[in-house]
């Protein structure tokens, strides 16, 4: 299987007595933009460092294209680190230059890509400057630079989007858009649940060290019962009672929403609606992905518990 | 999907590492500064050295007509008590004035024929010239004594001038000159400040990719070993760059001057040891404290942290230049030199000062150079352990037990 598919395969990791990972298990797909979401703390970035390398695995492997990822094929990969990392006291342009070398790629080569990024990132003009001259978001611009400079066939990138304006989050949007378009797996991590809502094909929740949830974002919203709102402005308390397999969760004035067993007939539900007067809205309620998250995040926290 | 190539052998790598901290130190302030302020003071120092020796004398004195016969045995005297004395023929009044506005240091006004030689100062009479003027005084006394006998002063002096010691030492001499001594202090100092400074250099800088995270960066495509490594590399050749020159010029300042009357094969001799000795010393230590430098992720705990390795620098060095100008066959010193961790900066300067058997040269050497593998090992060691683990200060027990 040479598809370039990125696989993460039941990673463990303890830190002592914490267990960081446990049977963490992924793939991210060629061509895929992949968001990788979960609290602070779950495990986003062991994994990633695992993926990377720079952190060992208790059990479990990395494989890329089908085959286990070693030191030599890490090289392939573009990554951007949580916490930036750049030499502060270090010109823009000879650090790219210094890491795309890093990367195995020649003087020449490496000047070119850093020139190509510079410009298409916006912040060419400032190859000359040292990093900690630059405001913070021209040095996420650059950290993106850094982890893209080596032409690299897979890109993990940790929390690419914190701190950026919204100009800039566009300008990096379309670059990881760009690049998994061009056939290479993306997997990045963030708190901002509508952007990875919007931007990727699939997602990952993870928890306390275990996937809770992958799949398309489509998917995942879709899952879980069915959800109904209904505003009918003449409707009283108790409208919907006594309709087979329907459960009003909530009530506020007009709006009501209200949840349908498998098999009830929402139909059922348009017609009690109506049978009160207007009904100014009747639509089906998918969860977002912020919701999404906290049901699963806070559903298992409950199981915990238990 | 392009599949670019990415090899990169590990000596590429190491290369590439080292090459980034020759460059970004020398374009350091700090750097192209304290070089030439050390070469100015350097050069300063062996023209200060040739002026107080081309003004020839340590003092002039002036003599009248009447004491004019005594300035040829009072250079002689002089001579004979290891200073240098000019003097001046002048009147009188003149030489009185000349005494009080400091042109002459001293003016003898009465030949001694009485029995006592007059000499004019201006306020006091300097330690060595007074030694030579009472030496001179008594010559006088005696030459007149002898010719009151009946005997020529000159035979008299002539044999007494041929009259030699036969000293039969128990312990063999220990062979070495004040001019050595100096080029031993100034060896120690050099060999002192860069070992500091180098030293102090590696582990800021493994710090400084540890708190920007950039060795998170660095290290997801290569070995920690090359990250230490290329690092004590770089720093370390521009330290031995900066050795090679100060050293160069500095005897070569010392050369053209002439202000140095030892061989110069001995001063060339000094600075090739000073350079081994760097090496050594820096590999040694600057390994130790690359290892100890991951263990802390702040600047602030650098001090702190790498204090322990800085002692045994700083205890060399301070024994070597309060206790061998005076006593350089001190033992101490001496068993000191040989153990490794005080060997970088106590030998050099014993080195300079001449006198070291080879035999102790040659162990203190092969001591350091069988203790760097072992080094290499346990820094290699800590480091990868320690590097990637941010936050608190990594216990040195972890960092060593950790696979």
């Amino acid at each position: 299987m040479a598809d370039g598919r990125l696989e993460i395969d039941h990673i463990s990791k303890r830190y002592g007595d914490i267990v960081a990972l446990r049977d963490t298990t992924f793939d991210v797909r060629a061509g895929e933009l992949f968001g990788f979401v979960g609290s602070n703390g779950a495990g986003k970035t062991t994994t990633m460092r695992i993926v990377l390398g720079v952190l060992a695995a208790d059990s479990g492997e990395v494989r890329w294209a089908g085959e286990r990822i070693t030191f030599e094929t890490r090289r392939h990969i573009g990554y951007m680190p949580e916490e930036r990392g750049l030499y502060p006291k270090m010109k823009v342009g000879e650090q790219l230059v210094y890491l795309a070398r890093m990367h195995g790629m020649s003087t020449k080569d490496a000047k070119a890509s850093v020139a190509e990024w510079t410009e298409r990132l916006g912040v060419a003009h400032r190859m000359g400057d040292d990093v900690q001259s630059l405001s913070l978001g021209n040095q996420q611009r650059v950290q993106l630079a850094a982890a893209l400079v080596h032409d690299p066939s897979i890109l993990v990138l940790d929390e690419p989007f914190s701190g950026l304006d919204p100009i800039a989050v566009d300008v990096m949007s379309k670059v990881l858009l760009d690049k998994a378009a061009d056939g290479i797996p993306v997997v990045f991590s963030s708190h901002q649940l509508e952007l990875v809502e919007r931007l990727c094909h699939r997602v990952g929740i993870i928890r306390s060290g275990q996937m809770v949830a992958i799949g398309e974002v489509d998917e995942l919203r879709s899952g879980g019962a069915e959800r109904l709102v209904v505003v009918a402005p003449n409707a009283g308390p108790g409208w919907a009672t006594g309709i087979a397999g329907v459960t009003v969760t909530e009530q506020d004035g007009a709006k009501t929403v209200l949840e349908l067993d498998t098999g009830a007939d929402d139909q059922a539900v348009l017609a009690a609606a109506l049978a009160t007067g207007p009904v100014t809205e009747f639509s089906r309620l998918r969860p977002t992905l912020t919701e999404l998250y906290r049901e699963v995040v806070t559903q298992e926290t409950e199981e915990d518990a238990a | 999907m392009s599949t670019p190539n990415v090899e990169l052998g590990p000596w590429t790598a190491v290369g590439l590492v080292a090459n980034r901290e020759v460059m970004v130190k020398v374009r350091s302030k700090a750097f192209i500064i304290t070089t030439i302020a050390t070469l100015v003071l350097l050069v300063g120092f062996a023209l200060v050295m040739k002026f107080v020796g081309d003004g020839g004398s340590d003092a002039t004195v002036g003599v009248t007509k009447q004491t004019e016969a005594l300035a040829a045995p009072l250079k002689a005297t002089a001579g004979q008590i290891g200073t240098s004395v000019d003097t001046k023929t002048v009147d009188e009044s003149a030489g009185r004035s000349q005494v009080s506005d400091g042109s002459l240091d001293a003016l003898v006004v009465s030949d001694g024929a009485d029995g006592k030689l007059t000499v004019v100062v201006k306020k006091d009479l300097d330690g060595s010239l007074r030694d030579a003027l009472t030496v001179l005084a008594g010559q006088v006394a005696l030459n007149k004594e002898i010719v009151d006998l009946g005997g020529d002063p000159a035979e008299v002096q002539s044999s007494v001038g041929q009259a030699t010691v036969d000293v039969q030492p128990l312990e063999e001499p220990y062979p070495y000159q004040q001019e050595q001594l100096v080029l031993g202090i100034i060896a120690g100092i050099l060999i002192y400040m860069s070992l500091l400074l180098n030293g102090q250099m590696v582990a800021t800088g493994v710090v400084e990719e540890k708190s920007s995270r950039v060795v998170e960066l660095l290290l997801s495509t290569i070995r920690p070993w090359q990250l230490m490594v290329g690092k004590v590399l770089g720093i370390g050749f521009v330290g031995l760059v900066q050795m090679v020159v100060i050293g160069g010029v500095g005897v070569a300042a010392a050369l053209a001057l002439d202000v140095l009357s030892i061989p110069a094969s001995a001063a060339i001799g000094t600075v090739v040891w000073l350079v081994v000795w760097y090496l050594l010393g820096f590999v040694m230590y600057s390994l130790a404290f690359a290892a100890l430098g991951a263990l802390v992720s702040r600047q602030e705990d650098v001090g702190g942290v790498t204090a322990p390795a800085l002692m045994f620098v700083i205890v060399g060095y301070v024994i070597g230049i309060s206790v061998l100008p005076s006593e350089p066959d001190n033992t101490l010193a001496e068993i000191l030199s040989i153990i490794p961790l005080f060997a970088p900066t106590l030998m050099p300067m014993r080195l300079a000062m001449g006198g070291v058997p080879v035999w102790e040269a040659v162990v203190s050497v092969g001591l350091v150079l069988a203790l760097i593998p072992v080094l290499v090992w346990l820094a290699a060691r800590i480091y990868a352990n320690a590097v990637m683990r941010s936050g608190a200060r990594v216990k040195l027990k972890d960092a060593l037990r950790q696979a």
